[in-house]
C-alpha cells in the first residue's frame, strides 16, 4: 500500500477531511469575528458564549417548543441575534471610541457572565441533542466512513462563508459597510443610517456563531463550556490569517483545521498547542496575519 | 488568582463544651473540599460534593456533640499548580485540617504530597489513579470511592471473559488516563487478551474523530476508554456517529458516572457497561440520600463520587471524636483502625495503604424502553464482593504495607 509519512494513504485522507470538518467550524466561527472586528473595531470575547447560546436555543426549541433542527438553524441564529443586538444597543455603542482593551473587557465579562448561568441551570456535563434523521448514516469512502452530518457541515459552512464574503466585498450593501468603518461620518452625510447598520452587523456577525453553535449541536454535547472550549483557539486563527480579514479568516479556519487533524496523527499530544505554535510563527513573520494589512 | 469561594457556612455552630473539643486545633474542625468547579468534571464532583460534605457534617450530629465544623470549598481547575496553592493556603494560612474529593489525578497526586508534609489529612474521592494507594501512598491519604484497579478489573475483566480480546485505548493524556490504561491492559493481558495500540488526546478535547479513525484503523475488538467526564462522552457520541459500532466494534467505557448518561441520554448510552461502587437506587438509604442530594443540587442526582465524600466526611467526623483531635496523622490512622459504616457503602474497612474496602457493581445502561424517568439508568448485573474488586495490598507497592 502507498503510504505518506509512514502512514497509509487511505488513513491520510480520512484524516485529511476530518481536519476539514473541524475546520469548518473555526471558519464559521472566525468568519464572525472577523467581521465584527473588521467593521466594528471590537475585539468580541462574547463569541464563545452566543455560539454556546446558539446550540442551547436549537436545544430548548426542540424540548420545550417541539421545534426540529431545520426550523432552529434560522431561529436560533435570528434569536441569538437579536440578543446580540441589545447587547451592541445598550453597552458595546458606547466604546467605539475607547481603546480595544475595554471592547475585550466589557465581551470577556459578559461570556463568564452567560456562561455561569447556563451552568447554573444545567451542569457541565452536555445535553444530548439528536441528529436530524435525514443526516443520519453515512457513505463509505473506500477511505473511510464518512457520516451525511459531517458532509453536510462542510457544504453548509463553505456556502455561508462564501456568501457572507460576497455580500461584503462584492454587493452594495457590502460597500456601505466597508465605507463606514473608514470614514463614519462622510457616510452618515450621504444618508446612510450608520449606527443602525453597525448594530445589524454586530447581529449578524453573533448570528453566525449561533449558527455554528446549532450545526454544533448533534455532533458535541450541548454545554456551558463548549464555546468557551474553542473561542481561543478561533482567536488564534483570527490573527493567524489577519484580524479583521474575511477571506483570511474562511481560508485559514479551514487551513489549521487540516494542520490540527494531521498533528492528531503525527503527535497527538500536542494537536492542542500546535495551532498556537502556527500563531507564534505567523506574527513573527508577518505581525498583521497572513491575509492582513498594515495600518 | 484563582476564585477560592467561600460558602463558609457554619454548619454547626455550638459552643465548645470542654472535653472531646480539647484537642481540637482552634476549636473547629474546617473541612476543605477542592474539586472541579467550574469544568468538564463539575457534574461528577464539584457543588454536589460540596452539598454532600454538607448533608453528611448534619448527619453526624456535629452541633448536639458540641463539635465545630465549617466547610470551605474551591476550584482546582483541573491544573495541579492552581490546586497546590489552594492547599498551601488552606493549611497554612486558613486552618483547614483536611480536604476532600479533588477529581483529577494530577491535581489529587499534588495534593497527596503537600497534605503528607503538613501532616493534614486528605479524604479522596474523585481521583481514580491507584498509585495513590501505590507507590505515592501516604500515611494522610484515605483513598475512598473507587480506583482505575478497580475500574480495569471490574469492567476489564468482564469484558474480556465475554470475547472481547483485542483492545485499541483512547487514553486522556494525563496521570489518570494513563493509570487508567496501564492498569486495564495488564487485567486484558492476564486474561489472555492483546493490546493493539493507543492515542493519547489532550484533557477536555472536542473532537475524537481523528482520534476514532485511528481506533477503527487498528481493527481491535474493543476500543477502550481510558478518559472521563466530557472527554468520555463526546467520544461515545461521535463513536456512533461514524458507525464505529455498528462496524462491529465495541465500546468499553472505563470510567462512566452517572452524570455522564444523563448528558448522553439513554438512546445513545444504552448498553453501556462499567463499574461504579455506587448507585443511587439500590436501597431506601441510598435513595433518600440522592432525594437531598438533587434537592441541594439543582435535581442532579449524586454520582458515586459525591457519595464517597459524603461517607468520607462522615468517617472522618467519627475518627476525630474517637481519637479526640483534629491531627491530620492521628486522625488518619483511627479512621484505619475503625470499621466504617454509613447508609451508603455499608460496612467497610480502610486497609494501611489508605485503600477503602467496599463492593463495587458491574452495571448495565437500560435501554429507552426499560428506563422509568431521568436518571433510573441503571442494571446492576454483578456485584463484585470488597475483597476482590481492589487491587490486594500487596501489589501495590506501597511502602506502609509490610
Amino acid at each position: 500500500m502507498t503510504e505518506i509519512f509512514g502512514i497509509p494513504v487511505q488513513a491520510f485522507m480520512g484524516q485529511l477531511l476530518i481536519g476539514l470538518i473541524n475546520g469548518s467550524f473555526y471558519a464559521l466561527l472566525s468568519l464572525g469575528l472577523a467581521v465584527i472586528f473588521g467593521l466594528l473595531n471590537i475585539i468580541n470575547f462574547t463569541h464563545g458564549a452566543q455560539y454556546m447560546m446558539g446550540a442551547f436555543c436549537a436545544y430548548l426549541l426542540l424540548n420545550k417548543a417541539g421545534l426540529g433542527y431545520w426550523p432552529s438553524l434560522v431561529i436560533a441564529p435570528v434569536v441569538v441575534g437579536i440578543t446580540g443586538v441589545v447587547i451592541e444597543r445598550t453597552m458595546l455603542k458606547r466604546l467605539y471610541n475607547l481603546d480595544h482593551l475595554y471592547g475585550l473587557l466589557l465581551t470577556f465579562g459578559l461570556a463568564l457572565i452567560i456562561q455561569g448561568v447556563f451552568r447554573n441551570e444545567y451542569g457541565t456535563s452536555g445535553q444530548p441533542y439528536a441528529m436530524p434523521k435525514e443526516l443520519t448514516g453515512g457513505h463509505n469512502l473506500g477511505f473511510m466512513f464518512l457520516p451525511t452530518y459531517r458532509a453536510w457541515v462542510i457544504v453548509f459552512s463553505l456556502f455561508v462563508c462564501l456568501a457572507t464574503w460576497f455580500i461584503i466585498e462584492k454587493t452594495k450593501l457590502g460597500a456601505y459597510l466597508r465605507a463606514a468603518t473608514e470614514n463614519p461620518a462622510l457616510v452618515q452625510a450621504f444618508g446612510v443610517n450608520v449606527p443602525r447598520m453597525i448594530t445589524l452587523t454586530y447581529g449578524f456577525g453573533v448570528g453566525l456563531a449561533a449558527l455554528a453553535g446549532v450545526m454544533a449541536g448533534p455532533i458535541y454535547q450541548v454545554s456551558p463550556q463548549m464555546g468557551a472550549d474553542l473561542i481561543i483557539v478561533v482567536f488564534a486563527v483570527v490573527v493567524i490569517g489577519g484580524m479583521g480579514s474575511i477571506m483570511g479568516s474562511i481560508v485559514t479556519g479551514f487551513g489549521l483545521g487540516i494542520i490540527e487533524g494531521l498533528t492528531k496523527v503525527f503527535y497527538p499530544e500536542a494537536s492542542n498547542t500546535v495551532i498556537f505554535v502556527i500563531m507564534a510563527i505567523v506574527l513573527l513573520v508577518k505581525p498583521a496575519g497572513l491575509f492582513g494589512r498594515e495600518r | 488568582m484563582f476564585a477560592v469561594r467561600k460558602l463558609t457556612a457554619a454548619v454547626a455552630v455550638a459552643l465548645a463544651a470542654g472535653g472531646a473539643q480539647a484537642q481540637v486545633s482552634d476549636g473547629v474542625i474546617k473541612i476543605g473540599v477542592m474539586s472541579d468547579m467550574s469544568s468538564l468534571y463539575a457534574d461528577i464532583g464539584g457543588p454536589g460534593s460540596v452539598a454532600a460534605a454538607r448533608l453528611a457534617v448534619e448527619d453526624f450530629g456535629a452541633a448536639k456533640k458540641g463539635m465545630k465544623v465549617e466547610i470551605v470549598s474551591a476550584d482546582h481547575q483541573n491544573k495541579a499548580d492552581v490546586g497546590s496553592a489552594i492547599a498551601r493556603q488552606w493549611y497554612d494560612v486558613e486552618k483547614v485540617d483536611a480536604i476532600f474529593d479533588v477529581p483529577n489525578s494530577g491535581v489529587a497526586l499534588a495534593v497527596n504530597q503537600i497534605t503528607r508534609d503538613k501532616g493534614k489529612a486528605f479524604i479522596n474521592s474523585g481521583a481514580a489513579s491507584s498509585d495513590l494507594t501505590g507507590k505515592a501512598c501516604s500515611p494522610n491519604t484515605v483513598h475512598w470511592t473507587y480506583d482505575t484497579w478497580m475500574l480495569a478489573n471490574g469492567t476489564g475483566g468482564a469484558i474480556v471473559k465475554t470475547g472481547g480480546d483485542s483492545w485499541f485505548f483512547l487514553t486522556a493524556d494525563y496521570a489518570f488516563g494513563h493509570a487508567l490504561e496501564r492498569d486495564t491492559a495488564e487485567v486484558v493481558k492476564k486474561s489472555g487478551g492483546k493490546v493493539l495500540g493507543q492515542v493519547r488526546h489532550p484533557l477536555n478535547t472536542q473532537d475524537f474523530s481523528s482520534f476514532l479513525l485511528q481506533a477503527q484503523g487498528s481493527k481491535a475488538k474493543i476500543i477502550g476508554l481510558a478518559n472521563a467526564g466530557g472527554d468520555t462522552t463526546n467520544s461515545i457520541k461521535q463513536a456512533a456517529e461514524f458507525g464505529i459500532v455498528k462496524g462491529g466494534q465495541s465500546l468499553a467505557g472505563l470510567l462512566v458516572f452517572l452524570s455522564d448518561v444523563h448528558g448522553l441520554g439513554l438512546n445513545t448510552a444504552q448498553g453501556l457497561i462499567f463499574t461504579e461502587t455506587f448507585y443511587w437506587d439500590r436501597n431506601n438509604d441510598t435513595r433518600a440520600f440522592a432525594k437531598r442530594i438533587a434537592a441541594a443540587n439543582n435535581g442532579k442526582y449524586p454520582t458515586m463520587v459525591q457519595a464517597g465524600v459524603y461517607a468520607g466526611v462522615l468517617h472522618y467526623l467519627k475518627a476525630i471524636e474517637a481519637a479526640k483531635t483534629d491531627d491530620g496523622t492521628k486522625v488518619v490512622a483511627k479512621m484505619k483502625e475503625l470499621p466504617t459504616d454509613d447508609p451508603l457503602f455499608g460496612k467497610g474497612r480502610i486497609r494501611a495503604d489508605g485503600r477503602k474496602l467496599h463492593p463495587a457493581f458491574l452495571v448495565e445502561v437500560k435501554k429507552p424502553a426499560e428506563s422509568k424517568g431521568p436518571y433510573d439508568y441503571y442494571k446492576i448485573r454483578s456485584e463484585i464482593p470488597a475483597d476482590q474488586a481492589f487491587r490486594p495490598e500487596k501489589d501495590g507497592g506501597c511502602s506502609l504495607v509490610r
